[in-house]
């Protein structure tokens, strides 16, 4: 079989095939995260919910799409209307694009060469998703802003805080990844995780934990969805919002968790890397590789049709375990307030990360000098290192004061010694024994 | 009755842990996604058992012969608190009284049962029924033959001789 990339007129096919089975794929998963999350929050609630639309209530999706084609589009009358109209677009794009440069299965082949699954291998990769994950705030700041509504722009300040205060320890998350791999694309990134032997979310499990977190406080999910917090705020930036446009906001929130699901995937859980050596490929020097013998000499890749179904299958489940983690969080764990999403965020997780980059930049310095080959043993090392790390920072974190919060830590433990609260406390419990 | 009271102490700030009480929600809530026992009653397909004492729209009883066992006498709509029962008697060759007119307002009918409680006949009965909707305000003004149509069952009343009985 020729193993030559893909060329031609057959390439503009297989990318034209590539951008809408794969975007259509993603917006489909998109409208059924909705579903989803209806359906495991009533689960989780001892309840059923939507069940009625179609068998098992599958085709709710189109319902609520329908739905929202057909309801009144409101406009308030103060808005500024070319930017409240320009922000549900400027929040969906980013949050579908960022998609395009995950590899999402290995290499299939074709009778006019190999197919890359995966939209855009650009050089620049993971880049590419931090910038596109960063214009995302632009849309939900002018969303908040031009609505001209104050639970709104209340609710765009908390945005931009947020995520510009996240993006900082998402970033520094990545970088140890990076030196991992060496490079910023993707597929790289994947293919250096199958030879390592382990995924990266074992020998960087620091990382994995800032890093999943993080993205928690970049999608503005629960516990970290300020800008939309219904109790205080309405529901945010989106409060003025409806039909259409409010299912924008709707559709990126949830396309911004299948990417940030993906991501995870990718950068910690091997993306669509199957256990075993049999699925590895990797283009090297125009070669699609599957490994290196002991010579240093190539060992070409055996790419088939079932081996990308399987590691598609393999990339959809680390996914799907992800989504379903987003939203089994979200039902469980109450919103913390302001100040502690924003010490949670400057004081432990920045902190935290550019202590680990050191960490983790000095044990690949000093495996290196060893001349530990990369692989395997390599990986135990870094495990090792960052077990001991992250049982470090669990314990410290697990004191109970590193999410009271910033002032409110300091004034609290203030006001319980001066008021005399403990002994109050027997008297209660006679009360209530006397009741009894 | 004595109350009892549950004191909850609130957790120092020393001694809490934000990770280790997010874990154990986490595994209470898995435990409740998988748990297949849902609280939810699939309405339409599972019905509620309405209590023997329900009171909901009205039943007349009818004799075998299909005439109304309602004898007119007049009784019900004096006692009726919300004034909802239209009733014009009439008198037969026999001089068996019958109602020529008989009408609930079951929008105006407070569902007191006092009706049932006051007919010296067991003619009319509140029933256990509760689903009532309809298209237009006039359909809930039922008259004779409806009243005489509906098959729901009819409340139990409540009987002062045994009065802890449902």
């Amino acid at each position: 079989m020729d193993l030559q990339p893909i060329s031609g007129v057959p390439a503009l096919i297989a990318i034209t095939a590539k951008n809408l089975l794969i975007f259509g794929g993603v917006l489909i998963v998109v409208a059924y995260a909705t579903l989803a999350e209806r359906r495991v929050s009533a689960f989780i609630q001892d309840r059923r919910g939507p069940n009625r639309v179609g068998p098992f209530g599958l085709f709710q999706p189109l319902a609520d799409g329908l739905k929202n084609i057909l309801k009144e589009e409101t406009l308030p009358a103060t808005a500024s209307r070319f930017f409240f109209v320009l922000a549900p677009l400027l929040v969906l794009v980013p949050s579908l694009v960022t998609f395009a440069v995950i590899p999402i299965a290995a290499p299939l082949p074709t009778p006019w060469g190999v197919v890359d699954m995966i939209i855009a291998d650009v050089p620049i990769g993971i880049l590419y998703v931090l910038a596109f994950s960063s214009l995302a705030v632009y849309g939900v700041v002018l969303g908040g802003w031009a609505s001209n509504n104050k639970y709104a722009f209340l609710g765009g300040l908390r945005a931009s805080a947020q995520m510009v205060s996240y993006e900082v320890a998402l970033g520094l998350s990545i970088i140890a990844v990076l030196m991992m791999t060496g490079n910023v694309t993707l597929a790289e990134m994947v293919w250096q995780q199958q030879q390592l032997g382990m995924w990266f979310a074992f020998p960087l499990s620091l990382a994995f934990i800032l890093f999943v977190v993080s993205a928690f406080a970049e999608t503005n999910r629960l516990p970290f969805d300020m800008p939309e917090a219904e109790s205080e705020l309405v529901t945010g930036y989106h409060t003025e919002y409806s039909a259409m446009k409010f299912s924008a906001f709707m559709i990126s929130e949830f396309g911004h968790m299948v990417t940030a699901s993906a991501l995870m995937a990718t950068l910690f859980l091997g993306g669509w890397d199957l256990p075993g050596t049999w699925d590895n490929a990797f283009w090297y020097q125009g070669q699609l590789i599957g490994g290196f013998a002991q010579d240093g000499s190539v060992i070409l890749a055996q790419p088939t049709w079932w081996k990308t179904l399987l590691t598609l299958g393999g990339f959809a489940a680390k996914t799907g375990f992800f989504l379903l983690l987003y939203i089994w969080i979200r039902w469980t764990l109450p919103r913390f307030r302001y100040d502690q999403v924003m010490a949670l965020g400057w004081k432990v997780m920045l902190p935290t990360a550019l202590a680990y980059i050191m960490l983790v930049g000095g044990t690949i310095l000093v495996l290196d000098e060893l001349g530990v080959a990369w692989g395997f043993g390599y990986g135990l090392a870094l495990t090792a290192v960052s077990g001991v790390a992250t049982f470090a920072f669990i314990f410290f974190i697990d004191r109970g004061r590193t999410i009271t919060g910033a002032a409110a830590g300091a004034a609290q433990k203030r006001e319980i010694k001066t008021i005399p609260q403990v002994s109050s406390r027997p008297a209660i419990a006679e009360h209530a024994a006397v009741g009894d | 009755m004595t109350i009892s009271v549950k004191v909850m102490h609130r957790p120092e700030p020393e001694s809490t842990s934000y990770l280790r009480a997010a874990l154990s929600g986490m595994a209470l809530t898995f435990k409740h996604m998988v748990n297949p026992t849902k609280v939810t009653q699939q309405y339409p397909e599972e019905q509620t058992d309405l209590h023997p004492r329900w009171r909901g729209t009205h039943v007349m009883e009818r004799h075998a012969d299909g005439r109304p066992k309602c004898v007119a006498c007049g009784l019900c709509p004096t006692v009726c608190p919300a004034n909802c029962i239209r009733l014009v008697g009439g008198e037969d060759d026999q001089g068996n009284r019958y109602p020529i007119v008989y009408e609930i307002d079951e929008f105006r009918c407070i569902f007191c049962g006092m009706c049932q409680e006051v007919c010296p006949v067991e003619a009319i009965h509140v029933g256990r029924h509760f689903e009532n909707a309809e298209y237009t305000r006039e359909r809930f003004v039922y008259d004779l033959d409806r009243l005489m149509d509906q098959d729901h069952p009819s409340t139990l009343l409540w009987d002062p001789s045994d009065p802890q009985s449902e």
